[in-house]
């Protein structure tokens, strides 16, 4: 949920932006991204700068959805406890 | 679920995104660079008798335009070591919110290189003290560590030169207004930056 709400507010990320935002270690951000991009939610870009090579990370449509949705559910919870 | 817990998830969900726009890189080098720039310029402009308001204007929008230069090349080498893109979303917005002050001062200074008021040089030294300050109070927004109180320096010590002025007209010299510069962008920056080294987070080693 944490990576999926850094991403929806922003287009793209880094891992090492994910990371320090986070306070995740590598190994825990690789295997949350793994299963996020595995489920079709987030989509993975590999492109070399400065001779090194940097992974961002960006939500995919169907991935901004399922996000919506789960805002949606959690409002509703909300709404529906609160006193009238 | 709980309404608490949908509560909470919310609220964290929120924080997050917040989070997430703020710009995060080590401004500490920046300020230090930044200041020793306007430091070193200011005292070269004494000592090299910079007293016409065209030289006045001139000489400190180009010292302007090195000292940005540099700090956006300070920014580049950090995204470069951190394996980020430079043009971040965050540095977009910082650099959105920068923009309207920065014009403005650069207008001001290419009005008075172009007609050379001699009157109001001191005027525009404040003036850009003011309105940097409103420009990093405005950046600070998409920011960390207590850059709007930073730029609220800037504003308010700008104004307060500008009151004292009517007491002492010294205040409403060029000279003044060297000191003034380098006051304000070189020993401030340089006092921040010095602040910022020892308290701003430490990125974790790859």
């Amino acid at each position: 949920m944490a990576i999926m709400s850094l991403l929806a507010a922003s287009p793209q990320l880094s891992f090492t932006e994910l990371r320090d935002t986070l306070q995740m270690t590598d190994g825990n951000i690789t295997a949350h991204a793994r299963t996020l991009h595995e489920a079709g939610y987030i989509a993975v870009t590999k492109a070399f700068q400065g001779g090194r090579q940097v992974t961002s990370y960006s939500l995919t449509a169907e991935g901004r959805t399922a996000f919506a949705n789960y805002i949606n559910l959690l409002e509703q919870i909300v709404q529906l406890s609160r006193p009238k | 679920m709980e309404t608490n817990l949908a509560s909470d998830h919310l609220q964290t969900i929120r924080t997050l995104m917040e989070r997430s726009a703020l710009y995060r890189r080590a401004l500490a080098p920046v300020m230090i660079a930044s200041g020793s720039v306007g430091l070193v310029a200011a005292i070269v402009a004494l000592f090299a008798r910079v007293e016409s308001s065209r030289s006045f204007a001139l000489y400190w929008l180009i010292v302007s335009v090195i000292a940005i230069a540099g700090a956006f090349l300070l920014v580049r080498r950090q995204a470069l070591k951190d394996s980020e893109a430079f043009w971040s979303v965050p540095t977009k917005r910082v650099t959105e919110a920068l923009l309207p002050a920065f014009f403005v001062g650069f207008a001001a200074g290419a009005y008075h290189i172009f007609s050379d008021p001699q009157a109001t040089v001191w005027l525009l030294a404040l003036g850009w003290i003011i309105v940097y300050g409103c420009a990093i109070h405005a950046a600070g927004f998409f920011m960390q560590n207590r850059m709007r109180l930073f730029g609220w320096m800037f504003i308010l010590g700008g104004c307060g030169v500008l009151f004292a002025s009517a007491s002492w007209p010294a205040l409403r010299t060029i000279q003044a207004a060297h000191y003034l510069m380098g006051g304000f962008f070189g020993v401030l920056h340089i006092a921040c930056g010095i602040y910022l080294y020892f308290t701003e987070t430490r990125r974790t080693a790859e």
